[in-house]
């Protein structure tokens, strides 16, 4: 189970749900998720982004210890999840029905 | 209400007379002998863009690529000299598919010092020369030089590759005219960190690129992606773009957009705040650039993002805080195509800049899921044909000249052919 910084224990409940490493992953979290879930990892999440990025921000991009590579997973979830929350009050893009937009290529990290 | 000058004509479509302001007849967009033509009018004898040099980094680097428009497939390859090529990816034995994985229909990439068939193992340099063939004995007076893999027309413009079926065409940077040559010496080669996106979308490739061509639609199909205070001015505000361009078959939009940074931080949504960024990409300019001449042609200083279209399918587009992103739509039917799109960015230093990358990849993934669902809306009602012919405005001239560049490409070849192809239900 991927473990974060120290720092960020508070939001350690939230790992196992959220440290996702790709964008599919995230985006099917998103829709499996009910906007109950996302609002409560939001507001858990979206206080300490600032903090995060600062924390991460001591690290080359290209060596990030393995918790920091889960925080800024989570981070990416939190990016995922801010749609929902703070625009569409519902997990899917409204009036997007059957359209599916694939991720088929990403960065290593 | 106009914001921005239009040319002395008064609009922007009558400053070029060639394309009418009549209402538009989309049966170049719904009718399936149309499309055949389209692809042998247009997808048979076009430059298109395949991808960019950096995929094939390497000698031996080499990607296919599916091409159900022009009827092929294609291997793209960096030779032992370095040189980029292309060929039909299909071996002249007896016609197997040559490079593929687990799923013939499925595009592939990778290294290779020479390239073998699968099926009885005939070898080929990357050069395309046939070096081996198995029990070569068997066969009849074989001259392996006769047996070369058949090439493709493949030529780089500012680390683009593109292809071209037809022998004949002209050079690719002739083709592509003056608006491509306005943007050279833009750093693409520095845009390396990529996000690529794929979509099946139930409509024609020719809906998307409307979609895609016009920001007429965003203030209203977008509304809810702005803070509501914000949306509100936009709806009443309008679109209105800085500049458009016609050049040949290729148009372009010079369009406005503040959002990079906003002037005032409450027009965004909470995690732009933080994160620094949004749909028009990172606030925080990664590199300085001095743009090229196509770029915001207007030099206005609330530049936002250029549009450029090179027919037939290949989008490309600037953004102020200097990435780009491309736009293809690769037609697998007259009413179904593949979209791909990539986003590239300078690679990122930090944490930050990479996750401020993030925000602006999932935000254009929210709006293009917006734009596709339209599509097959629109798709479905314009086969009806209750309603045949539709007013554009002056907003949508690129839309205009795309659909008359499309049918006068069918016009010109069915023109060339000894016995004319009859066109049923077109008028």
């Amino acid at each position: 189970m991927p473990h974060l910084p120290e720092p960020f224990a508070d939001l350690e409940p939230f790992a196992a749900t959220w440290c996702l490493a790709s964008e599919r992953e995230r985006y099917a979290q998103r829709l499996a998720s009910t906007m109950d879930e996302m609002q409560t990892f939001y507001d858990a999440a979206f206080p300490r982004l600032e903090a995060a990025m600062a924390y991460l921000d001591q690290f080359p991009l290209d060596a990030l210890p393995d918790d920091a590579l889960h925080l800024m997973w989570l981070l990416y979830s939190l990016v995922q999840v801010s749609f929902p929350v703070e625009v569409w009050r519902q997990p899917r893009v409204p009036d997007s029905g059957a359209a599916s937009i694939d991720a088929v290529v990403e960065p290593p990290v | 209400m106009a914001h921005f000058p239009k040319p002395t004509e008064g609009s922007w479509t009558e400053h070029y007379p060639e394309i009418g302001t009549a209402p538009v007849d989309y049966e170049d967009s719904i009718s399936p002998e149309h499309h055949e033509l389209e692809r042998k009018a247009i997808f048979e004898r076009t430059w298109l863009n395949v991808g960019r040099v950096e995929r094939l980094a390497r000698n031996g680097n080499y990607f296919t690529k599916e091409l159900d428009a022009a009827g092929t497939s294609v291997i793209v390859l960096r030779d032992k000299d370095g040189e980029v090529r292309a060929f039909h990816n299909i071996c002249r034995h007896r016609g197997n598919k040559l490079v593929w994985n687990d799923y013939p229909r499925e595009e592939t990439s990778g290294t290779c010092r020479q390239i073998t068939c699968k099926y009885h193992g005939w070898r080929y340099d990357l050069d395309g020369a046939l070096n081996f063939v198995q029990q070569e004995s068997e066969f009849f007076g074989l001259d392996k030089a006769d047996y070369g893999l058949v090439p493709v027309r493949c030529e780089v413009w500012e680390g683009f590759i593109f292809v071209n079926m037809d022998p004949d065409a002209e050079p690719l940077r002739d083709y592509l005219g003056e608006l491509a040559a306005g943007l050279e010496g833009y750093p693409f080669h520095e845009m390396t960190a990529v996000h690529t996106y794929r979509a099946e979308v139930g409509s024609n490739w020719k809906l998307f690129i409307d979609a895609f061509m016009e920001f007429y639609h965003a203030p209203v199909l977008h509304a809810r992606q702005a803070v509501a205070d914000e949306s509100r001015k936009l709806q009443q505000y309008g679109y209105e773009a800085l500049a458009y361009e016609i050049a040949g078959p290729h148009s372009m939009i010079s369009s406005w957009g503040g959002m990079s940074p906003p002037k005032d931080e409450s027009m965004v949504k909470p995690i732009e705040r933080v994160v620094r960024s949004g749909l028009f990409g990172p606030w925080d300019r990664p590199i300085d650039i001095d743009l090229p001449p196509a770029v915001n042609p207007a030099r206005h200083p609330a530049w936002g993002t250029d549009s450029f279209l090179f027919f037939p399918n290949f989008m490309l587009l600037i953004w102020a805080p200097n990435w780009y992103l491309t736009y293809h739509y690769w037609p697998t039917s007259y009413n179904t195509h593949i979209f791909e799109t990539s986003l590239c960015f300078v690679p990122p230093k930090t944490s930050r800049e990479r996750l401020a990358q993030e925000l602006a990849c999932v935000t254009f993934k929210e709006y293009g899921l917006q734009d596709g669902n339209t599509l097959e809306a629109t798709q479905s009602m314009i086969e009806r044909r209750v309603v045949r012919e539709f007013p554009l405005n002056d907003q949508e001239i690129a839309l205009r000249h795309l659909h008359q560049t499309a049918r006068q490409y069918v016009a010109d070849y069915t023109a060339s052919l000894e016995t004319p192809v009859q066109i049923s239900a077109v008028s």
